[in-house]
């Protein structure tokens, strides 16, 4: 024991690692399997362990370099051959090639008696013959507990078991023991115990009648691996383990913008629409409006010139393209162009894992710059919310890393607006909700943005309108501790603009008026100016009479005291005249 | 004792080659010749007391009647996988058929004899 502990610790200085090939298995393991060392791949009936096993070896021949060889003890090879030729592994050729060897230990327990003591050096003794013709570095037994039950005498069993791991480990191979899950424990025979290095366990759970299947590192000595349930998935083209790709917040953020295409969006948004691989949540009630904004969004991502992929969860391809072809949006033209891909999917054909890795091998060969999701809260119909809630946040972290702008519909309620189904909000860079306004009899979609990270956006609740050129957004009416939309903001406009009218009216109908006033005073006041000077000319006619007169009198005074002079004497007069004069 | 199985070992590996060809000739009688092969790997005490256990129980059971075919793995590892032979010593009954297999040092007579079906030789 001793010595063995101390070896341990020597290799745990720099653990070489034997690569899988396994996509994204690599990642949790931090390299591969431990490369000279038996790994237990342990799971129940259908748990894919034979696919793991030779998948290994697939990978290892084909990208490694490492030839392996497939011990099976339940299949023969022909119908291995067959098996996962349906899965694209032509294992033929890999054979034929001498990057493979199929072997097919046959043992059927009716057919062998067994008396004293023995031992399995003849499987050691074929293993080294199938080791020593192809240089092989990576072997899978399946299932070698095939053996306890075709063998009796579990002591000597276990102690040519011990041996041979011990054996493999000597000769350098890195090896896959596939074992049946037991109860209770990790397996059933307990083969754990020996192989100690690495033990992966496979799993598959059924939730609301879909299967997911996972994956989980037990143990892996002298190595760090993530140490989750992770999900996997099996279909045409092997495992992939998905998808771990930052288990830490490392993506690099972008500062450039990209339009939402809609204009007045982009306006509310500081200006100048989303950042590039922000993801974006629209969320809203039935019928507001949501797969409309996606379409908006895809158009926009592939007038630039750029690859989309429009992942639908509830309409057809063809069904969303006629759609917004009624709001005047031609998304057909970009998907005969090959900027726009369509993958239209119930969400309960498959399960959640099944999902995720559609998603990310559609990623892989579309390549896109934006992705649309509508909407996701239909994949709480495959898994809890908690499932669909780790799956997005993997999803977002791997979506952030490649910088490719993720855009979310979520379907919410109606009393629940500001919440999501799947609380993901909080992984949300820029959450648009779209809100039913029902008023007066009518209802109407308004816009608002709840959070924009990192830029500044508008406060102001828009109405959304759809009309055949697209989404328009305008301003709603605020005004009297009210907010009108639709026809009521039509009728309020109208209103202004009748009670507008009506004031300008007033005004003019005053201005005449003081004309009008300035009119009569103006006239009073010539009136009063001719009389006054008609009065003056009949005074003035009238003193020029009196003085005529006054004259005239004057005269008849003189000619009277003339005549009296003659009469009486001049000298008096002359005096008199003289008085009168002064 | 022990120098005699070696001997034999040798002589029956020439031997091979003849009961191959000769196998449709003695199908037609399988109950007169026991076409039996002991694998072993290399002599071990287990493989010595399985050849000994073996040669005891052939005499007492099917004198004359009898073929012993001792394969060595060490020497021929490649027949391991012809023959389906993971434990060591196996002792196989080519003929008469149905073949059958005996794992262990065959210490145990009685089971050996069952084994072997050779009870109705007898």
């Amino acid at each position: 024991m001793p010595d063995k502990t101390k070896k341990q610790r020597r290799q745990r200085a720099q653990l070489p690692k034997s690569p899988t090939g396994i996509q994204g298995l690599d990642e949790v393991t931090d390299g591969g399997l431990p490369k000279g060392r038996p790994t237990l791949v342990a799971g129940g009936a259908g748990c894919g362990k034979t696919l793991f096993g030779m998948e290994f070896l697939v990978q290892g021949a084909r990208q490694y370099d490492e030839p392996g060889i497939f011990v099976s003890f339940e299949e023969n090879s022909r119908e291995l051959t067959k098996n996962f030729f349906s899965l694209g592994y032509d294992l033929n050729e890999l054979v034929a090639r001498k990057k493979l060897i199929l072997d097919y230990v046959y043992i059927e327990r009716s057919e062998i008696e067994v008396t004293g003591e023995y031992d399995l050096e003849g499987l050691f003794v074929r293993l080294q013959t199938l080791i020593d013709s192809i240089g092989a570095k990576r072997i899978v037994l399946d299932t070698i507990e095939t053996l306890f039950s075709a063998l009796p005498n579990e002591g000597i069993l276990r102690a040519e078991l011990r041996r041979l791991f011990r054996w493999l480990k000597a000769k350098g191979l890195t090896a896959i023991i596939t074992a049946e899950k037991g109860d209770g424990a990790l397996t059933r025979h307990g083969l754990e115990e020996y192989v100690s290095d690495c033990v992966v366990a496979l799993d598959h759970l059924v939730t609301n009648l879909v299967a997911t299947r996972r994956m989980r590192i037990v143990k892996y000595r002298g190595s760090s691996h993530g140490t989750n349930e992770y999900p996997f998935l099996i279909d045409d083209t092997g495992i992939s383990v998905l998808p771990i790709t930052s288990v830490e917040l490392r993506h690099a953020a972008s500062t450039e913008r990209i339009s939402s295409g809609i204009p007045r969006l982009d306006a509310m948004l500081g200006g100048k629409g989303f950042f590039r691989g922000s993801s974006i949540l629209v969320s809203g009630t039935a019928g507001t409006g949501k797969t409309s904004m996606a379409a908006h969004f895809a158009d926009s991502v592939c007038r630039r010139r750029e690859r989309c992929l429009y992942l639908a969860f509830e309409e057809s391809e063809n069904q969303i393209i006629r759609n917004m072809s009624s709001i005047g949006i031609d998304l057909e033209q970009w998907t005969r162009q090959g900027r726009l891909t369509f993958h239209a999917a119930r969400p309960t054909m498959y399960g959640l894992e099944m999902h995720l890795a559609r998603i990310h091998r559609l990623i892989e060969t579309v390549k896109p710059q934006a992705v649309l999701f509508d909407p996701i809260t239909n994949l709480m119909a495959v898994a809890g919310a908690n499932e669909v809630k780790a799956m997005l946040t993997r999803l977002i972290d791997y979506l952030k890393l490649n910088k490719i702008t993720a855009f979310f519909t979520n379907l919410s309620h109606q009393n629940l607006l500001e919440q999501t189904d799947l609380g993901i909000s909080s992984l949300m860079d820029t959450w648009i909700s779209l809100r039913d306004i029902e008023l007066g009899g009518e209802r109407n979609r308004g816009l608002y943005i709840l959070k924009s990270r990192g830029m500044e956006h508008s406060n102001q609740i828009r109405e959304f309108l759809l009309t055949d050129k697209g989404i328009d957004l305008i301003e709603v009416y605020v005004g009297g501790g009210n907010v009108l939309t639709g026809s009521a903001r039509a009728a309020q406009e109208a209103k202004e603009q009748a009670e507008e009218t009506l004031r300008s009216e007033e005004i003019e109908r005053k201005k005449r008026e003081l004309a009008r006033k300035r009119q009569v005073i103006e006239a009073q006041v010539a009136a009063l100016q001719s009389q006054y000077e008609t009065e003056e000319k009949e005074l003035n006619i009238n003193l020029g009479e009196l003085k005529l007169k006054k004259e005239a009198l004057k005269e008849d005074q003189n000619k009277m005291f003339l005549r009296r002079e003659h009469d009486a004497g001049a000298r008096t007069n002359k005096s008199r005249s003289g008085r009168l004069a002064k | 004792m022990k120098k005699t199985h070696t001997t034999k070992n040798v002589r029956s590996r020439p031997a091979k080659t003849t009961t191959k060809k000769a196998k449709t000739k003695k199908r037609r009688a399988p109950e007169e010749l026991w076409d039996l092969r002991l694998y072993v790997a290399g002599q071990t005490p287990k493989s010595l007391a399985a050849f000994e256990n073996l040669k005891r129980i052939c005499e007492e059971h099917l004198a004359g009647k009898y073929k012993i075919k001792i394969i060595d793995l060490m020497k021929n590892p490649q027949l391991a996988r012809g023959d389906q032979i993971l434990a060591i010593p196996t002792l196989v009954r080519k003929l008469p058929t149905p073949i059958k297999k005996i794992i262990g040092d065959l210490s145990n007579t009685e089971r050996v004899v069952v084994g072997l079906d050779v009870r109705p030789a007898r």
